[in-house]
């Protein structure tokens, strides 16, 4: 799509692109190559000399078992907050479509946690799950249920999956909102009166024409939980016990800032652009789909 | 609604109120431990009503006063987070407007280039390239100062897509009669094109606002000293490494303080909320 009219003007375009460029080339471009570059090299703890080592990073990586074991959890941490996230809130959002008295305040109340700082997030988590102190653990203790993340790997995922549904469920909420709301009643009415109930109708005509939206939603909630999850776990769990919610991310800083290993830490990141990528890939083939929908 | 179903609609306000109940309940149990002294908190079960001891809490966090604490006052953080919020926000917006402009409104050599430089930076957020950043933003200078704070999150191109996507929108006769009106490029951005943005401008508000406040590796690695954490970091901090006893009143009203202004812009502005969340993804 191309504008018709426009204006002329040979210095006044890079004028006003100039302040946009200069600081996507100076914090993006830049450290987005330094860390192609130093993914290729090896320093040592003080910084004072730097050596070319090729792909010896990248093997590294490749034979550190617990970088594997990172992707594992990474991959079964993103399921997790994929699938628990997307059906909580399809199922209230699908309920909320229904409802005319006082849908405003269920909304209002639903994307609190969409303003909510992770860290926050992380932190109210683990107030309610505290080992000592926490009101959840007291209650669950009660079921007979021994609750303790700083202990049992399974809990601590739990906690960090817990913790990151929560705060992405105002987001899940409202897309599934704007999708249902753009399906014509007059789909549902017709259903209606050919006698399908809201239970079929649902299956039948409302989720199919969500399909677009549960996809890019499915893409969206992926990149949160590979991404955007760093500062819960690091509230929770700090990645632990010993690395069972270290997710990718949460490696790449754990292993360049604590650890000091640079090189191992760019090969990192150069791993993570590449997934981020082939995450956008997919999610732009999807777009054309939409367009032609 | 299709038809009446009393039933369904009782079953609707059910699992609503559920759902509520359950989101809700964190950011309560947060504001009741902050009315409540640390001691009290620390009994099992801890109370689950507001106690009397609000004011204390509160003042405690926001000059810094607590008793076991090494932490600065909460007031200069919320300071910080404000001045680096609104650096993002508005920087964001305005820099974005005017490539986007450029982009849009003019014809000029390497345009498709320029465009796409922008655009890639849309796949990579700022946790996949945060070592050498900070070397880059190290090597300038700029560590623990408002501007290395706020800029390099500036470098992302949500807010310039957006507004693309919205000027492309606008009607080629506008800019036709603000031609033959004699208008000047800067005149038909100053006069037509800002005020027809109004609404997106408000929506990418919102959106902005928040993600300046919440960010949290960045300043985490970027600000070293205690003067120049922003509120989120101040919490972290707080938490701590375990030393000193968590006063949990204390820091849960630091986390009710740093809830505050996020929640207030959401809640007020709403409608342009969901409106930037839904446009910006598209």
């Amino acid at each position: 799509m191309e504008k018709r009219v426009w204006f002329r003007s040979t210095w006044l375009p890079w004028f006003l692109l100039a302040p946009q460029l200069l600081v996507v080339g100076v914090f993006f471009f830049w450290p987005a190559g330094q860390a192609l570059v130093q993914s290729l090299q090896q320093q040592d703890a003080f910084g004072s000399s730097i050596t070319w080592v090729g792909l010896e990073n990248f093997r590294a990586l490749w034979k550190d078992s617990t970088y594997l074991e990172s992707f594992k959890t990474t991959l079964v941490f993103s399921l997790l907050v994929t699938s628990l996230g997307l059906s909580i809130a399809l199922l209230l959002a699908v309920f909320a479509d229904r409802i005319r008295y006082g849908a405003t305040f269920y909304k209002t109340v639903l994307i609190l946690p969409y303003a909510v700082a992770p860290v926050v997030t992380g932190l109210l988590w683990s107030f309610m799950f505290s080992t000592s102190t926490g009101i959840v653990t007291y209650w669950l203790k009660h079921l007979g249920v021994h609750w303790n993340h700083l202990l049992n790997g399974n809990d601590a995922m739990a906690l960090v999956v817990m913790a990151a549904v929560w705060k992405q469920i105002s987001y899940n909420f409202l897309f599934f909102l704007a999708g249902l709301t753009s399906i014509p009643k007059s789909l549902l009415e017709a259903a209606a009166i050919d006698g399908a109930r809201p239970w079929r109708r649902f299956w039948t005509i409302q989720l199919p024409l969500l399909s677009p939206t549960l996809f890019f939603l499915m893409v969206i909630n992926m990149v949160y939980a590979f991404f955007d999850t760093f500062a819960i776990i690091d509230s929770t769990t700090q990645g632990g016990p010993g690395k069972d919610t270290a997710t990718l991310v949460y490696r790449v800083y754990f292993d360049g800032f604590r650890g000091m290993d640079f090189g191992g830490a760019a090969a990192q990141s150069v791993v993570l652009m590449a997934i981020v990528i082939g995450l956008t890939v997919v999610q732009f083939r999807f777009i054309e789909k939409k367009v032609n929908y | 609604m299709v038809e009446r179903r009393p039933l369904l609609t009782l079953l609707a306000h059910g699992v609503m109120i559920l759902g509520v109940l359950i989101v809700a309940f964190p950011i309560y149990l947060a504001f009741v431990a902050s009315t409540h002294t640390a001691s009290e908190i620390m009994q099992a079960p801890m109370p689950i009503l507001p106690g009397s001891h609000l004011w204390e809490s509160y003042q405690a966090a926001l000059m810094g006063t607590g008793a076991a604490s090494s932490s600065a006052p909460v007031a200069r953080m919320i300071w910080v987070s404000f001045v680096i919020t609104f650096i993002i926000t508005f920087g964001k917006i305005s820099i974005s407007l005017l490539s986007a402009f450029a982009i849009v409104f003019f014809r000029f050599p390497l345009r498709q280039l320029c465009f796409w430089a922008v655009f890639v930076t849309l796949m990579l957020p700022v946790e996949v390239r945060i070592g050498p950043t900070y070397q880059v933003v190290a090597d300038l200078g700029m560590i623990n100062t408002y501007a290395g704070l706020s800029v390099p999150l500036i470098a992302s191109a949500t807010a310039t897509f957006l507004f693309r996507q919205f000027f492309m929108s606008v009607p080629d006769e506008l800019t036709e009669a603000a031609r033959m009106d004699g208008a000047s490029p800067m005149r038909f951005f100053i006069d037509i094109l800002l005020p027809l943005s109004k609404t997106s401008i408000a929506a990418l508000f919102v959106i902005q606002f928040i993600y300046g406040w919440n960010q949290y590796l960045w300043p985490l690695i970027a600000a070293t000293s205690e003067d120049m954490y922003p509120v989120v970091i101040g919490i972290k901090r707080m938490i701590g490494g375990g030393e000193t006893p968590v006063e949990w009143n204390v820091l849960m009203a630091t986390a009710i303080l740093a809830m505050l202004p996020p929640g207030i812009v959401v809640v007020l502005m709403q409608k342009w909320f969901v409106k930037g969340l839904v446009d910006t993804e598209k």
